[in-house]
């Protein structure tokens, strides 16, 4: 059997399993953003991080929800407690961490979800994912292995962009390095 | 040519420009693009002419053939065969000569108002042709005469740009198809003449005579309007001159607005034209340079006046009923003015003012012609008068200019000595002016007493003929008079005389020369083979539906023996007693000082019968002191004290409104809109801050709503 | 059985809905863009951003799998790259803030003000 093995097997399972990983991630994310204590943000973050690759394994993207790990959680997530231990950030609650003009942000993102929630729902309605995602191979037709369709798709029809990011990654490797380093002299 | 001669009057045009702007810079101070132009215009002139001679000659020949192919019919009809040649020429010429001519024109529309069409165009026919070569070579001589007479002129460039500009308008007012462009051109001649009478305005005189000039003048365009004006109406709605002429003829107008119309012309004529009672202007306006007085006082601005009633003349030949009477409103004025003018010339010392009455006189005479019913006769003599009278204008010049005045008794005298060339000129143009055969003036003078004998109603017009006869008697007696105190005798001068340069003295000799030969255009039909005689008329007397030939009761003057000889004898009388007055002594001199009768005559003529004073402390007069006073009183009291009153209620409201309207609300108003405007900025300012979350915030706020908008309404 | 069971199940509307994903997507955007705006800490900022992002990829994979499509996946893998990326230098940009002014309170920083 071919189908990818960490995905539930019935329609119920699969939405009740994103239902708890979507709660998950939006009280994550609330917190990240109203939280006094920024070492807290931070965790609450990889709990989103975590949560996100659930979500990724229901959209039958396996190589990416690992990446999400590897990277997200495994790379920036210390990078970011690295800052903020470099940035001398109180650990435990600090004073305020929220700006005094919060309520414009809020309305401003309760303008956009109401915006965005709107077109959505009245575009796609009820637009079904189909039950057996199966993401056609162009190149070789082996089966819907995701990784091997990823990478024949991005060695072949995307290199450029391919080569481009490593190019940027490059660059931003420099950068940071010119940028932190201790001026000389 | 004939289709395109409307170019000829606006070349004098562009040079009246082109004088103005680059004449001060030209080698020759303008003058040269000025005869370049006149030459230009009088050579044009000239193929015209010629042109129009064909043109006479084919409509003759069409004619012909036409009136032969109807007797041929009519025979054929009547015999039954095809009649002998000889037969057939016979009634051919029993027919006569009467064939159409139909003049030249071109016409563009100008504007529109309510209806009416106001177009300018170009009318050619005879009489056009015949004064497009007497205007552009008379111009042409007087500019040549000009650049020695005022050479070394303050304003010699400007001299030259007006002369430009009169030959214009005088071509232009020639050429006039409709009453409208009659009408603008008569105000541009007469413009002319103000500025060119009044060339040397610093001298209060000279100013005085131009204004005196132009308003004369004005007072008969008073007249021009209203008879052009009812002509308009009267022919439906019509500026046309062609249209107006034909309806006349054909009965389409009433004969009362005809009357009427004929007479308002005839006040433009008579102050264009110099006829009593507008004629007061005309002496005073030799204060202007002798060339001026030649070509716009003798020749031909003065003639506007004539010209206008040959154009129109089928309104005057109806309107005075002119084929059938034997006295009537021209004829009255053109005879009264015959005889006024040659008395006052006797009274003059001013050797130009002789010669102004004397055209006065002329022109007398061209208006009885018309006022008796005999075109070719005045058009004629307006021809010849032209050629003789600017030769004597340009002598008299040619004499001031040697002398350095122009007072006869006091600085000339015996000047043929030293004159020979002008005195040679003087003396054929004045035999030509009194008529003796067979120079210019015998011929068209005749003609003129001819016509007053024969044609008319009941009785002609005899009394004109008489009056005709006594006016060259005195013109024979004055002009010996003249020539006797200038070129014999004692000289009374201080000054060394000599003969004048070859630019001043060739025009005199091509204008003596001229006034010779030019009555053989229209020898009489009694004295001359067919091919020659009467060349005048048979070219230059409109033969078409727009004048008055076409009526039976039109009819041209013959020769006649009696007259010619009479005339002559008179002439000759009047040389006689003049001789016999200046050059023996007879006669009763120093008369004036005696007798009581005669000095008051003497005072009547020397103050030009009063009229001046009637003019200036009559008319001006009355105006200036009562009328004048009670005005006054009027704006003082009446005007004054409404416009007073206006102003204090102006003033009161005044205060009120600035004391609540400004004070209060605008300025309370201006200030709010500061206040908000400050408020506004400082609320603004917050934008501002640097704070970079802020920024983002109003980005994505400003994203969102954008969105929410799209979403919603699109 | 099972597989009767799934494609009962399938016949009927009993299926994962795309909006559910989309929608998810939506809201993880919004709380980030409140979190960009509204946090003090230039840190806080950078981790707001980081919810976007994966916001964003959660759509792209959504559409990559509703059409069956292996771009989606593709560029969710170079967002996260570039994310990477942009928190390096991002967090190195904070680092300088940080040894200049000795804050990395983003309300001390309105250079730019007026």
């Amino acid at each position: 059997m071919s189908a990818p093995a960490l995905v539930a097997s019935t329609p119920v399972a699969q939405s009740i399993f994103f239902y708890l990983m979507a709660a998950v991630i939006i009280g994550a994310a609330i917190a990240v953003v109203t939280t006094k204590n920024v070492v807290r943000a931070a965790l609450y973050l990889i709990t989103v991080f975590a949560s996100i690759v659930g979500i990724y394994l229901l959209l039958a993207a396996e190589f990416v929800a690992v990446t999400q790990i590897l990277v997200y959680i495994g790379a920036i997530m210390v990078l970011m407690l690295f800052g903020i231990m470099l940035t001398r950030a109180r650990i435990g609650r600090e004073v305020d961490l929220t700006n005094d003009n919060w309520w414009v942000g809020l309305a401003t993102a309760v303008l956009l979800v109401g915006v965005m929630g709107y077109a959505l729902i009245d575009y796609w309605g009820d637009e079904q994912l189909p039950d057996d995602i199966r993401i056609e191979n162009v190149v070789d037709a082996t089966g819907p292995s995701n990784t091997s369709t990823l990478s024949d798709s991005i060695f072949t029809t995307y290199l450029i962009p391919f080569e481009v990011v490593s190019v940027l990654l490059t660059a931003a490797l420099v950068g940071a390095i010119v940028l932190a380093r201790k001026d000389r002299g | 040519m004939l289709d395109n001669a409307w170019i000829i009057p606006l070349i004098p045009a562009a040079s009246f420009f082109l004088i103005l702007f680059f004449g001060k810079r030209m080698p020759r101070k303008g003058s040269e693009i000025g005869i370049a132009a006149v030459g230009i215009a009088f050579v044009l002139a000239l193929v015209t002419n010629f042109q129009w001679f064909d043109h006479v000659a084919d409509a003759e020949h069409e004619s012909e053939q036409h009136s032969e192919e109807v007797v041929e019919e009519e025979h054929a009809l009547a015999t039954g065969e095809s009649a002998a040649p000889v037969a057939l020429a016979a009634e051919e010429e029993e027919a006569g000569h009467h064939f159409e001519v139909p003049p030249v024109t071109e016409e563009v529309t100008w504007f529109q108002n309510g209806g009416v069409d106001i177009k300018v165009g170009m009318l050619l026919d005879g009489p056009a042709v015949m004064m497009l070569f007497v205007v552009t070579l008379v111009s042409l001589l007087v500019h040549v005469y000009s650049t020695d007479y005022v050479a070394g002129d303050r304003r010699y460039t400007h001299f030259f740009a007006f002369l430009s500009l009169f030959t214009a308008s005088m071509l232009g007012l020639i050429m006039a198809k409709s009453t409208l462009q009659l009408i603008v051109c008569w105000e541009l001649v007469g413009v002319c003449s103000f500025a060119l009478i009044g060339h040397w305005w610093e001298e209060k005189p000279n100013s005085d005579a131009a204004l005196k000039a132009f308003i004369t003048n004005r007072v008969g365009d008073v007249g021009l309007l209203c008879g052009v004006i009812t002509l308009f109406f009267a022919a439906g709605n019509t500026f046309d001159i062609e249209e107006i002429n034909a309806r006349a003829l054909d009965g389409s107008i009433t004969h009362l607005a005809l009357l009427v119309a004929s007479l308002s012309l005839l006040a433009a004529v008579m102050s264009k034209s110099g006829q009593f009672i507008l004629h007061t202007w005309l002496p005073d306006a030799m204060a202007g340079p002798t060339p001026v007085s030649a070509l716009i006082h003798a020749a031909t601005m003065v003639v506007a006046g004539i010209y206008m009633v040959g154009r129109l003349y089928g309104v005057f030949f109806e309107g005075l009923q002119i084929g059938v009477s034997s006295v009537n409103a021209l004829a009255v004025v053109g005879g009264i003015t015959v005889i006024g003018g040659a008395l006052l010339a006797f009274v003059q010392n001013d050797i130009k003012k002789v010669l102004a009455y004397s055209t006065v006189s002329q022109l007398g005479y061209m208006v009885m012609a018309l006022g008796v019913g005999a075109w070719t006769a005045a058009f004629f003599h307006l021809f010849t008068h032209a050629f003789f009278k600017a030769s004597l204008f340009l002598g008299s010049g040619s004499v001031s200019h040697a002398v350095h005045s122009f007072d006869m008794k006091k600085d000339m005298g015996g000047l043929r000595k030293w004159m020979p060339h002008t005195y040679r000129t003087f003396l054929v143009a004045t035999a030509a002016l009194i008529g003796i055969f067979p120079l210019a003036g015998f011929w068209s003078k005749d003609e003129i007493l001819a016509g007053a004998a024969q044609l008319g109603g009941e009785g002609n017009y005899t009394a004109f003929m008489i009056v005709g006869i006594t006016g060259a008697f005195m013109t024979a007696a004055y002009m010996t008079r003249v020539v006797y105190l200038t070129f014999f005798g004692e000289y009374r001068g201080h000054g060394h005389p000599h003969e004048s340069g070859p630019r001043i003295v060739a025009p005199l000799y091509i204008l003596s020369g001229l006034a010779v030969v030019a009555g053989f255009a229209n020898l009489p039909a009694a004295l001359s083979p067919d091919s020659v005689e009467l060349r005048f008329e048979h070219f230059y007397e409109p033969k078409g539906a727009y004048f008055p030939s076409v009526l039976p009761v039109f009819d041209v003057p013959e020769f006649s023996w009696g007259i010619a000889i009479l005339s002559s004898l008179i002439g000759l009388i009047g040389i006689g007693l003049a001789y016999l007055w200046f050059w023996k002594g007879a006669g009763p001199h120093g008369i004036t000082q005696r007798s009581r009768p005669a000095r008051a005559g003497f005072t009547l003529l020397e103050n030009k019968y009063y009229f001046d004073r009637l003019y200036t402390d009559g008319i001006a007069g009355a105006f200036k002191g009562p009328i004048a006073r009670a005005a006054n009183w009027v704006n003082q009291n009446v005007i004054d004290g409404i416009v007073n009153g206006a102003g204090r209620i102006t003033t009161v409201v005044g205060r009120f409104v600035y004391n609540r309207i400004d004070q209060g609300i605008v300025d309370n108003v201006v200030d709010g809109s500061g206040f908000a405007a400050e408020g506004g900025g400082q609320l603004f300012r917050r934008l501002t801050s640097g704070k970079v979350q802020q920024y983002g915030a109003l980005l994505f706020g400003a994203t969102a709503l954008f969105a929410g908008a799209l979403i919603l309404f699109i | 059985m099972l597989a009767q069971q799934v494609q009962e199940a399938a016949a009927g509307n009993d299926g994962l809905m795309l909006n559910q994903f989309l929608l998810l997507g939506a809201a993880l955007f919004c709380i980030g863009v409140y979190g960009v705006l509204s946090r003090r800490n230039a840190v806080m900022v950078l981790m707001s951003i980081e919810l976007i992002l994966n916001a964003v990829n959660i759509n792209l994979l959504a559409f990559g799998a509703r059409f069956g499509d292996i771009t989606g996946s593709v560029f969710a893998l170079f967002v996260i790259a570039v994310a990477a990326a942009e928190v390096g230098v991002g967090l190195a940009i904070v680092l300088i803030i940080y040894r200049n002014r000795h804050s990395v309170d983003l309300n001390d920083v309105d250079a730019m003000k007026g």
